[in-house]
């Protein structure tokens, strides 16, 4: 039970090494359409990273981490438009640049907590757009028109095509940043974050500065949506402000609740429906619904899957699953006469708000 | 217009037309500050209900071709069962969760009207017949749009109503105690919960009525209610997100704002979102409770 290798336990090793023995084979084994969209999957992944770590971790709610993704992707599609510098070289730039801008951000997002947060934010993610768009900066952003980048191909030695190319760097990419989050998670910042999450009173009186960690996990998070949004153009190979709407801030916060709010692996999972869901539930109702069209817009697969989970499983996908390994390791120890190992299984979004949390006397 | 030349009256034309968009504004943020009384919480599919309740009074208009004057109060009522409906099923299940819960569940109510609108009206780009002469009257030279005075006084009327009911009757006096002694109100018999559900069925009336009022104006689709939810959210801030009246004030600045913003600086149609993120932003970091809120007093 807690044989551990490189400080994991074996059951996680294990897990790993499947999940990347798939992760390799998608390409060689499915067309380009699924290769192309599992490349989609791993810029959804690195967003949802960055608010997991932001929300789920902080505790700081963010409805505008599609306007930190337009940050780095227009970081990306400009330096290479107007400097014709390489583009795999900006995108550790338009991590540094999104998560400077998020790092701002934050500061004034200091003083609010909660409500005023989701307001600020829901403002960024709708001012963004029509800021790129403005004519007389055209320039500079090349207004709504966009940018286009040239498409990316592999390198001559390797003889893969430009989807598989781009969907190996994309992975990889993301295997970094996750490994990165996974650290972040455990060390001093982390709990850091985590106290304050769980009570701001109880964090700050143990000596947790409130300013330094809210304003940092603004900057991490406001990175890593810099570097999917980088991604996102080179893939794409184009941006507009459109590409950036509210729509997909609002969707990134729908992958991370269904992923799991405060789970490592939630974001990998979010990425997953975010971008199949919304396909699947077309291909099913094109067989099972004969002419009756569904719009090709995933707003209301969203709206629908949202409510679902948070009726039924307010901790996500992630949750479901790490309850049920919670049931089978008591029942295993129960077997074996051991006493019952406790999971403290509650997420995030099962909490009641009075929980020795300050209360707000109005008059 | 005709009147481009003169700069004082051209001004002048813009902060009339700014207060009567601002009465549009003021109606949405009414809407938003009775739902956050109530419950502590935005509502941020406000926006997108409203959008709902015009593209029905859309479909009464042109499919069974009822007169406008028939459909807006039918519209409100509809809206108002639908928005008690909407708090039954999807919200008190959630009473007393956290904020972050409460927020996930209007968005997820965003997506879900966003999502059905589309799917039953399409995206395609809709006019709405407006019930007002598009034809301007003149008043001592400055010249106002007959569609602008109309909408200001129809938002005038309803906040004027929703006033009244709070103020007068006995059900606007439990709703109001309820939001704020919720406790105390079971104690003597009020039925909270459900006072809940009517504060959302008159929000949802409320947003509503100013949906049909802006759509002539921007035109129909799913998206229309979106800038003006976000110009909704400045001016209940700047207000203080507490006080009716002070939505119905900071509606009318953000509004004249807005247009001046939108007229005079370069750009500055691009600019009017970002600049209420600014408003927001500002008034939450110099003066949190607003032109007319109180500072919330935190016991910790």
């Amino acid at each position: 039970m807690s044989t551990r290798v490189f400080g994991l336990s074996v059951p996680l090793l294990i897990a790993a090494g499947v999940g990347g023995v798939v992760l390799i084979g998608i390409p060689l084994v499915t067309d380009t359409f699924t290769t192309f969209e599992f490349a989609n999957v791993a810029i959804y992944v690195i967003a949802l990273m960055g608010l997991n770590l932001l929300t789920g971790y902080s505790g700081q709610i963010s409805l505008g981490n599609g306007a930190f993704m337009a940050v780095g992707g227009y970081t990306t599609a400009l330096i290479t438009h107007h400097l014709g510098i390489s583009y795999w070289l900006t995108i550790p730039l338009a991590g540094v640049v999104a998560g400077v801008f998020g790092f701002l951000f934050g500061f004034p997002a200091l003083r609010l907590s909660g409500i005023y947060l989701a307001l600020a934010t829901f403002a960024l993610a709708l001012a963004v757009p029509p800021i790129i768009d403005i004519d007389k900066l055209e320039f500079f952003f090349l207004g709504h028109s966009g940018v286009s980048l040239h498409p990316a191909h592999p390198p001559a030695f390797l003889s893969l095509s430009d989807e598989q190319w781009l969907y190996y760097v994309a992975w990889a990419i993301a295997g970094v940043m996750f490994v990165l989050a996974w650290n972040i998670i455990r060390s001093s910042t982390g709990r850091a974050f985590m106290a304050i999450r769980d009570s701001e009173t109880a964090a700050t009186a143990s000596g947790v500065s409130l300013s330094y960690y809210k304003t940092l996990a603004f900057g991490i998070s406001a990175a890593y949506s810099g570097v999917a949004g980088s991604l996102l153009a080179i893939i794409v190979a184009y941006v507009n402000p459109d590409v950036f709407s509210l729509q997909l801030s609002l969707n990134l916060l729908v992958g991370v609740v269904i992923g799991g709010l405060g789970f490592e692996f939630g974001p990998v999972l979010g990425g997953l429906f975010i971008i199949w869901l919304p396909y699947l539930a077309q291909r099913v109702s094109t067989i099972h619904m004969g002419s009756f069209q569904l719009p090709s817009k995933p707003d209301i697969f969203f709206g629908i899957l949202l409510v679902l989970i948070i009726f039924f499983a307010p901790s996500g996908t992630m949750g479901l699953i790490m309850r049920g390994v919670g049931t089978y390791r008591a029942r295993r120890a129960a077997a074996r006469g051991e006493a019952p190992i406790s999971m403290p299984a509650v997420g995030l979004l099962e909490e009641e708000s009075t929980g020795g949390e300050p209360t707000e006397i109005k008059n | 217009m005709e009147l481009v030349g003169n700069p004082g009256i051209d001004f002048l034309q813009q902060v009339v037309s700014g207060i009567a968009s601002g009465g549009v504004y003021a109606s949405v943020a009414l809407a938003l500050v009775l739902i956050y009384r109530a419950m502590d919480v935005a509502n941020f599919a406000q926006g997108e209900m409203a959008m709902f309740s015009t593209f029905i009074a859309y479909t009464l208009i042109t499919s069974f071709h009822l007169s406008f004057f028939i459909v807006f109060p039918l519209t409100i009522a509809i809206s108002f069962a639908g928005g008690v409906l909407i708090e039954r099923v999807m919200i008190r299940p959630f009473e007393g969760k956290s904020v972050i819960t409460l927020v996930i569940v209007t968005l997820a109510l965003f997506d879900l009207t966003n999502g059905m609108a589309g799917l039953i009206w399409s995206y395609i780009l809709k006019s709405f017949p407006s019930p007002f002469s598009a034809s301007p009257v003149s008043f001592g030279g400055i010249f106002i749009g007959i569609q602008d005075l109309g909408v200001l006084a129809v938002c005038l009327v309803i906040l004027a109503i929703v006033y009244v009911f709070f103020t007068f009757t006995k059900l606007g006096l439990a709703m109001r105690a309820a939001a704020l002694y919720p406790e105390s109100s079971k104690l003597v018999g009020v039925r909270v919960s459900w006072m809940l559900a009517l504060g959302w069925g008159l929000a949802s009336a409320v947003g509503a009525s100013a949906g049909m009022m802006v759509a002539p104006i921007t035109f129909l689709d799913p998206y229309f209610m979106q800038p003006i939810l976000l110009f909704a959210f400045a001016a209940a801030v700047l207000g203080g997100i507490e006080s009716p009246l002070g939505a119905v004030v900071g509606g009318l600045t953000v509004g004249v704002l807005l247009a001046l913003v939108g007229t005079y600086l370069p750009s500055g149609q691009n600019l009017r979102l970002p600049f209420a993120l600014v408003i927001i932003v500002a008034v939450l970091l110099i003066r949190p409770a607003g032109l007319i809120g109180r500072a919330a007093v935190r016991r910790v």
